[in-house]
């Protein structure tokens, strides 16, 4: 039996999944892998139920949003872990800003519910059969996605500071 | 008093029968004083049943993952204090260690061994507040403030390292500040000598306690594969029977170098989320007493001044630890571009940090991995069908903390 490392992983979801993993990367012993955003959840009960991998924890769900990458905003990070093989990988998809929309993973982990909804809260990405997509943080009433980049923290118009001598 | 559970047999005591088809609604929260913290449940109840819950987080939200994208990154070490501020130094030490993973710095073998001191203190003190609690939930105030002397105690130690009791602010990016003290030495070992004896009688009052027992045994279980799919970690998880760690799994910090036991429990209830800790507690001791006795001589800070903030007489003397000091402050020292997933087991679960950097001085993205955010969602599912006197319990025993919530 081979060991289960990132090239094992990695080899596994592009026969499985072909074109629709988008794109892989390895940062500091993790691999990264992109898939199209249509796929995250198969993707990731596929991980789950798969007889080597075993993801079987969801470690984390998270938003991120770039905005110069055009068609591709905002993103969803989903880190898995298998217990048994004690190997972490991170999943990535991406979505349009003008569209964000990416299936839930509710049905695959119980504890994607709450991850999701602040996603939601945060970026505003919408999860595709998410059963109470409300916000959960923030009040009810916000009518904005804070943590977008565009949400600067503070006051632009000051001009009693210049950042440019602060690196940003 | 049929209600009470019978050899264990929690398909009797957790049902969803009505007592006589009243329904009212019940607004537990945000502050309540049986809730230690802002946390609002909309109950709906049937006498003392509870049927349905829903809970509302978000009442002390700060919005950390924005502040830390203007926050240089040893600016954010203070926000982490405020997650689980019950324990703050694992907090402190695990975002240092995120920055050191994607600094690529390596920090001496002592920075390791008095960072494990340091956070297996602040477990204890965590322990020991969440386990007392449980203790003050079923009517027992007693045990409670024995073990808040001690906790004072750790907090005194605390602040003999770093000046701070609560939220400690503790370490810097690649290392101490300065090494521990005599006094903290000192106080250190008389606090070794004399908890265990304090700490048994804390044990005594409850651990084979008949009414504590009887009130805990059984409230508000969880099974090990709903508690895995609800993103359980730390004791609660291990209370199910899932002997998941991660000083073991992933051991950071130099955990490995350490002979130390992961209690673990069968039925994922109160009594045995009580146990766990109790447990934990001892361990924790064991690996302290391990790391003060085979502490490495060596240096207490890594070698980096681009990203270790020099002492602050060193400041005003030295050329260099000037230069050095300005450059940190002001964000200029160069930091990788790239992401990293580090965690470290919290005195509540596993607490992660996912750091996307792009070069710049503030990070990108941060994002905290709560674990109470994450597995305080299956409360409903645990106390429906229970008395509301168990779901105050199950919320204490669960180490739910108000700051972690909400970030």
């Amino acid at each position: 039996m081979a060991e289960i490392n990132n090239e094992f992983a990695l080899a596994e979801l592009k026969s499985k999944f072909g074109d629709d993993v988008l794109g892989s990367e390895e940062q500091y012993g993790m691999l990264t892998v992109e898939v199209s955003a249509e796929k995250a959840a198969e993707v990731a009960e596929w991980l789950r139920d798969h007889d080597r991998l075993t993801m079987n924890f969801l470690t984390d769900l998270c938003g991120v949003h770039y905005p110069d990458n055009k068609g591709k905003e905002l993103g969803v990070v989903y880190h898995f872990h298998s217990w048994m093989n004690n190997y972490r990988l991170r999943v990535k998809a991406f979505c349009s800003i003008d569209n964000p929309q990416v299936p839930t993973l509710t049905g695959v982990y119980a504890s994607a519910n709450w991850m999701e909804r602040e996603t939601f809260d945060f970026y505003g990405i919408q999860f595709q059969g998410h059963p109470d997509l409300r916000r959960i943080l923030n009040m009810d009433e916000m009518d904005y996605h804070p943590l977008r980049k565009e949400y600067a923290l503070e006051d632009e118009t000051r001009e009693d500071k210049d950042d440019r001598y602060f690196g940003r | 008093m049929n209600n009470l559970p019978q050899n264990k047999n929690f398909d009797n005591y957790v049902s969803t029968e009505t007592i006589d088809g009243e329904i009212a609604t019940l607004n537990l929260g945000p502050t309540h004083p049986a809730t230690h913290g802002i946390f609002q449940n909309v109950l709906k109840v049937d006498g003392e049943r509870i049927l349905h819950s829903e809970p509302t987080v978000g009442y002390i939200h700060r919005a950390f993952e924005k502040l830390a994208e203007r926050r240089p990154y040893n600016q954010i070490t203070p926000i982490t204090d405020r997650l689980n501020y019950c324990s703050s130094p694992i907090n402190n030490m695990g975002w240092e260690m995120t920055v050191e993973k994607l600094a690529g710095i390596e920090v001496p073998k002592k920075v390791d061994y008095m960072r494990v001191i340091i956070m297996e203190l602040a477990r204890i003190a965590d322990h020991l507040v969440c386990n007392s609690v449980i203790g003050v939930d079923t009517g027992a105030l007693t045990g409670f403030t024995y073990v808040f002397q001690e906790r004072e105690k750790i907090y005194e130690l605390f602040e003999e390292i770093c000046g701070a009791r609560l939220t400690t602010n503790i370490g810097r990016i690649g290392g101490f500040e300065r090494e521990f003290s005599p006094e903290f030495m000192r106080k250190l070992n008389k606090f070794l000598e004399e908890f265990p004896a304090k700490f048994g009688e804390f044990d005594s009052l409850l651990t084979r306690n008949r009414i504590f027992m009887d009130r805990v045994i059984g409230a508000g279980p969880i099974s090990p594969e709903r508690a895995i799919s609800y993103g359980f970690t730390g004791p609660n998880l291990r209370a199910a029977g899932v002997d998941y760690d991660i000083r073991v799994m992933n051991p950071y910090s130099s955990y490995g170098d350490f002979e130390f036991d992961i209690p673990i429990g069968k039925d994922g209830d109160t009594y045995d989320r009580f146990m766990v800790r109790q447990e934990e507690i001892q361990q924790s001791l064991n690996i302290i007493r391990q790391a003060l006795d085979g502490m490495p001589e060596g240096l207490h800070h890594a070698n980096v001044p681009g990203y270790y903030l020099p002492e602050k007489q060193d400041v005003y003397n030295s050329m260099e630890a000037l230069i050095y000091h300005f450059k940190i402050v002001m964000g200029e020292t160069p930091i990788p571009v790239g992401e990293v997933y580090h965690s470290v087991e919290g005195a509540n679960g596993e607490l992660g940090f996912y750091l996307v950097s792009d070069g710049g001085r503030t990070p990108y993205r941060l994002h905290f991995r709560r674990p109470c955010f994450i597995y305080y969602q299956a409360y409903p599912e645990m106390i429906q069908g229970s008395l509301l006197s168990d779901a105050i319990l199950t919320m204490s025993s669960m180490n739910v903390i108000a700051g972690e919530l909400d970030a």
